[in-house]
């Protein structure tokens, strides 16, 4: 078997092999579905419903894509330059925890004032937790693959820490979370009474600034650059590490604003299960969109759908919740199978 | 302070050290032979989930303790292969797919426990491997008690090194995984399959990390739980590289991590709860960034390590 | 030394091709047994694309191969190896970290087995070693031993495994001239022994020296066919390349200032490659320096240092009589130094990107393509479109990927990208490499052109020919060492083999 690369891939092979992906991963998820004897087709009505059936169904699954278009663009920038960042997941747990030092009391100013405030702080305490692994990675050769995983753990740790002690709630009930923001720090709802948030346009906003660095500006170009081909970069006089530092500059700030935004936006407090693994997921929204920040929002809101969808799902078909993760995780090795196959063709001797 | 020092002299605290080492002894042993075949194997984590369920569920469902272990280990070559498939012959980014096998491999042990147990709230509990006491070997003092009154499973864990380390030095088989590693070219000129080496070489990694896996539920513990894994398995990625590729020293590695965190176990206990606990346990973690960082400068990474091979290519 | 024998292998309109190319073009010939025959052509040939097919790696579109009256199955290199054809490849197929012995054992024998008998392989070894004056130690690491050595060990692969036929691509490329004697020794002593041999190169000389026949591939056609007891350098050569080589045509210009000046310069150690030690070196104005050697001798560190790549450890660089301080790709560039790199894939182009962003990537922070960090891609589309006009490039539009170019388009592209800004320096590093000829008399051309203008060129090149036809003056590299220069004509060609050999 021999990959030849495609000269330009037509039309219908780009659309093809993307939804070839999606279908694979639907038969997949059938067979479980199967499995717990269920009806594939009864159930995917219902995650489709639990989805995008109803207005509360759709502004759910929005909220939900909120904190994954930023993990999303994180790792999608960061991937672009081959930063192997996988560690959103402690970036923004990072980007929470600055939100809720600075944003119960500690600075008291108005919303105007504190929620910039606020956001300038998250992504520098993301930017800072990712700056070590890149500092680690361009001046001593250590792997951020196995840095940036593991510091989600200690990260996770550090959490835990100071919501058993410095930033335990007081009222709480002996529960490990934090005091509550301030009103002044809060994230008004776009619809009053409806969970949906400012911060779900605060990262429609930062999708569209992140694709204008990629496309528009030196720092894209260097990014692309430097993912594409270092030794390449490097020729031609590009600073390849600093681009680096640059590149875990604006990933891990991203990240950290998921943390601002469901804290600020959503939960009001920080606890340990503030994130159910959105940084992970980001890994596969960004790999969805190709890369693509403007991808990354379509692919962040369906893989909340996925999410949203199967969990009303569960609670009536009593197909177990998880088939949402698993059906994520296919279409995350499908989908790179078929960007690989639009860039290749494979033959047979 | 004494107290403190006292521990690295008690019987128990060594049982335990090689008791907490066993497990990643299995998975970074899988890991190393994927990596010497130059295939970095992220899967690593989730393939140990699954090892954990699969060998659990076995015995669980009445399959004897040896059924379990095998089922593990089919159940991570299964997982292997995937991940082979979509990195070897397709040569498909092995960052993305490692991630892309973890997150699968969990979330269908999940889904796949959810399915079967529905409604427990307390995992449910096996009968595990029970220790086996060496005769004469297991009386000797601290040593001897340490590594020769463990369970079965631990012993092929001691095992697997040696095996490992003859078969990548000693035998043909080995000559080719080492070659696949350094230069694939090499392979294909002496007429050998480098896809073939490299496809089998990370099935049986993944059978080992499986069976790492297994040994959380079968040895150590009683009973599968979630996040039961909990980073382990990127622990044995960063003692791949503290033990530069070699099963020996890997094995050092592993025992000395090992030591490490039954220390901090007991350190703990000792200093009553004046630091927080969450300090002790951040320790394997910070322990392994800083092992990575002070081999980083001379380690010597296989050469093809995670570059992807075409036929006829030089 | 043919004879009415079968012969011992045959191959049969061969026929090869990667996309629109076609690489092999219905190649048939027949080896006997006890001969040697040279398969020569330029670099892109296709002479390696034929020798992979025979070998296995590649699988041929059309055409068998025969090896002793049986036809081997396509794409299979160990039924080649079975069959007894050896292949010696150009770039060695050794695994660094593993031992001589390894490296020749490694599929000699069941994967299965649970051991290896090291004793009874390392006796073998020892012997073929003395029987064909092929001296290696068995035991020692690939990583320790030099390139000559390595070689040997790739020969040793093919004779351990018995190989009646020895197929070796471009053998003496990385060898000085008295190791290529010695290689030549050893080959005549296999013939000798019966040994039919494939000897694929690009050296005329060589080729009348070692082989019975000689085949020419001529892109991708057997173009000819001649007895080398018959043959002249005139005939080879006009088959080769298929028309008259004229050698460029190098006007007298007048000598401008030293533009450039190493002076003791020492380079840290990179590896297992040459570093320079004690180099010092004038680039005059309206000069080409023409840096010969054999490969490995330091060329790519001293093409580093002065792309930028590498600092000195020791010594000075000058520009302009300004002694540098801060030495990095984008100072080296900012000083007026254009590079066209040695490896246009890996290190000259982005094979991802697009050509209009391939084209700016020296430039793109000058205020005409960028203003406050904001790339002007329009700016940068139409100078890609005036490149691909002035330097004739064949290319779809600037905003194809570089990768789709022919070597020969993409070098133009480099050359177009490094001479846009009237360098004062260029930097010229195996520029014609695997390049046609009419490609080779561009880029010639577009160096000469630069030094009519004044600028300062250095010419590293392998091609002995290519360096005493375009240089003003000739250095040799040696053991990361520089010889005296020479000016046109000063030395005879023994006299600069001598000094790449490190004598003298």
């Amino acid at each position: 078997m021999r990959l030849e690369p495609r000269p330009a891939p037509g039309l219908p092979i780009l659309l093809a092999l993307p939804v070839g992906a999606i279908l694979v991963t639907v038969v997949i998820a059938s067979l479980l579905v199967l499995a717990a004897g269920a009806s594939p087709l009864a159930v995917f009505g219902l995650v489709l419903k639990g989805a995008a059936g109803t207005q509360f169904a759709l502004l759910e699954t929005l909220t939900r894509a909120t904190p994954l278009i930023f993990t999303g663009l994180a790792v999608a920038v960061a991937f672009r330059a081959k930063l192997w960042n996988i560690g959103a997941e402690a970036q923004l747990y990072a980007g929470a925890v600055a939100t809720v030092v600075l944003g119960t009391g500690a600075l008291p100013f108005p919303a105007p004032v504190l929620i910039p405030l606020l956001i300038i702080a998250a992504v520098m305490a993301g930017a800072l937790l990712l700056l070590g692994p890149a500092i680690l990675k361009t001046r001593f050769g250590v792997d951020e693959v196995v840095t940036t995983l593991l510091l989600n753990f200690i990260m996770l740790l550090f959490v835990s820490m100071l919501l058993e002690g410095v930033l335990k709630d007081p009222m709480g009930l002996g529960w490990p979370q934090s005091q509550k923001l301030i009103a002044e720090a809060r994230l008004p709802r776009i619809i009053t009474g409806k969970r949906l948030h400012y911060g779900f346009v605060l990262a429609i906003v930062s999708a569209v600034v992140v694709w204008i660095i990629m496309k528009k500006t030196a720092l894209g170009y260097e990014m692309r650059a430097v993912g594409h081909n270092p030794t390449a970069a490097r020729f031609a006089g590009i600073p390849v590490n600093l681009v680096l530092l640059k590149t875990a500059i604006l990933s891990g700030g991203l990240a950290a604003l998921a943390g601002f935004s469901e804290v600020a936006g959503l939960k009001g407090n920080l606890t340990l299960d503030l994130s159910p693994g959105f940084g992970y997921s980001g890994i596969v929204v960004a790999m969805l969109a190709m890369l693509n920040p403007l991808g990354v929002v379509a692919a962040a809101i369906f893989v909340a759908g996925i999410f949203v969808g199967a969990d009303a799902m569960s609670r009536t078909a009593g197909v177990p919740s998880y088939i949402a993760n698993v059906m994520v995780a296919t279409a995350l090795l499908t989908m790179v199978t078929a960007i690989m196959l639009t860039r290749f063709k494979v033959r047979w001797r | 302070m004494t107290e403190a020092f006292e521990i690295l002299f008690t019987a128990s605290f060594w049982v335990a050290a090689i008791r907490i080492a066993s497990p990643l002894i299995f998975a970074t042993m899988g890991e190393l032979i994927c990596e010497r075949a130059g295939v970095l194997n992220l899967g690593i984590e989730g393939i140990m989930a699954a090892g954990a369920f699969a060998g659990w569920f076995t015995v669980y469902s009445g399959g004897d303790l040896w059924t379990g272990v095998a089922v593990a280990a089919a159940t991570g070559a299964a997982f292997g292969l995937l991940h082979a498939t979509l990195t070897v012959p397709l040569g498909l980014s092995q960052h993305v797919v490692g991630i892309g096998v973890t997150l699968l491999a969990t979330s269908l042990t999940y889904f796949t426990y959810r399915l079967v147990l529905p409604e427990v709230t307390s995992p449910p509990k096996i009968e595990p491997f029970q220790p086996l006491p060496i005769p004469y070997l297991s009386d000797i003092p601290i040593l001897g008690q340490a590594l020769f009154s463990q369970t079965p499973l631990t012993y092929l864990a001691f095992v697997t090194v040696a095996v490992v380390a003859w078969g990548l030095y000693r035998t043909p088989l080995g000559l080719a995984v080492r070659a696949a590693g350094e230069n694939p070219a090499a392979v294909e000129s002496q007429g050998l399959s480098v896809t073939a080496i490299r496809i089998g070489a990370v099935m049986t990694g993944s059978a080992l990390m499986a069976i790492g896996g297994a040994f959380l539920t079968m040895s150590a513990f009683n009973s599968f739980f979630f996040e039961m894994i909990n980073g382990r398995g990127w622990i044995c990625i960063a003692l791949v590289v503290f033990g530069s590729w070699r099963p020996g020293k890997a094995l050092v590695g592993a025992i000395l991590f090992a030591a490490f965190d039954a220390y901090q176990i007991r350190l703990q206990q000792v200093t009553g709860g004046v630091v927080p606990y969450q300090l002790f346990l951040m320790l394997p973690y910070v322990l392994s960034i800083l092992a990575l960082v002070l081999v980083a400068r001379r380690a010597t990474y296989p050469k093809a390590l995670m570059v992807p091979y075409q036929k006829g290519e030089r | 030394m043919t004879s009415a024998h079968a012969p011992v292998l045959r191959l049969a309109s061969i026929t090869k091709r990667f996309g629109p190319l076609t690489a092999n073009d219905s190649i048939s010939f027949d080896l006997a047994a006890g001969e040697v025959i040279a398969l020569l052509g330029e670099n892109g040939a296709g002479k390696t694309t034929l020798m992979n097919i025979l070998f296995g790696h590649y699988v041929a579109d059309e055409g068998t191969v025969e090896v002793f009256g049986t036809a081997l199955p396509p794409g299979d290199p160990r039924a080649a190896l079975d069959a007894g054809v050896g292949m010696v490849h150009q770039h060695f197929t050794l695994a660094d970290n593993m031992t001589v012995l390894e490296n020749i054992a490694l599929g000699t024998e069941s994967p299965w087995r649970l051991s290896f008998d090291r004793r009874r392989a390392t006796a073998r070894i020892r012997a073929l070693a003395t029987d064909f004056g092929l001296e290696v130690d068995p035991a020692a690491t690939i990583a320790a031993l030099t390139v000559g050595e390595r070689q040997r060990v790739e020969i040793l692969k093919a004779l351990y495994r018995d190989a009646r036929i020895l197929i070796l691509d471009e053998p003496t490329a990385v060898l000085t001239p008295i190791e290529t004697e010695a290689l030549f020794a050893t080959l005549r002593k296999l013939v000798a022994k019966g040994l039919s041999i494939i000897f694929i190169s690009h050296k005329l000389n060589e080729v009348l020296a070692i082989s019975d026949r000689v085949l020419v591939l001529r892109s991708g056609k057997l173009s000819g066919e001649r007895r080398t007891a018959g043959a002249t350098r005139q005939e080879l050569a006009a088959l080769m390349v298929g028309q008259e080589v004229n050698p460029p045509a190098v006007p007298e210009v007048a000598r401008g200032p030293v533009l450039l000046k190493l002076y003791g310069v020492s380079t840290g150690r990179n590896g297992t490659r040459q570093r320079l030690d004690d180099v010092s070196l004038k680039l005059i104005g309206g000069e080409i320096t023409g840096l010969a050697g054999v490969s490995g001798n330091g060329q790519a560190a001293l093409a580093d240092l002065i792309a930028g790549l590498e600092k000195p450890v020791a010594g000075t660089v000058e520009i302009a009589d300004q002694t540098v301080d801060d030495w990095s790709p984008r100072t080296a560039l900012s000083a007026g130094i254009a590079r066209i790199p040695e490896d246009r894939h890996a290190v000259g182009t982005i094979g991802d990107m697009s050509v209009a962003e391939n084209v700016v990537i020296e430039q793109y922070r000058s205020p005409s393509f960028s203003k406050r960090g904001f790339l002007d891609w329009k700016a940068a589309r139409s100078f890609a479109e005036e490149l691909i006009r002035d330097y004739d490039v064949k290319c779809p539009s600037p905003e194809a990927r570089i990768r789709l170019l022919s070597g020969g388009n993409m070098q133009k592209l480099i050359l177009g990208r490094a001479l846009d800004p009237d360098p004062s320096v260029i930097l010229a590093n195996q520029p014609t490499r695997g390049l046609d000829v009419g490609a080779i008399s561009y880029v010639h051309g577009r160096l000469l052109a630069a030094r009519q203008r004044g600028a300062a060129i250095l010419l590293i090149s392998e091609d002995l020919e290519e360096i005493m036809a375009l240089s003003d003056r000739i250095i040799v590299m040696s053991k990361g060492r520089l010889s005296v220069p020479s000016a046109r004509g000063e030395r005879s060609v023994r006299d600069i083999a001598e000094l790449m050999a490190g004598h003298g």
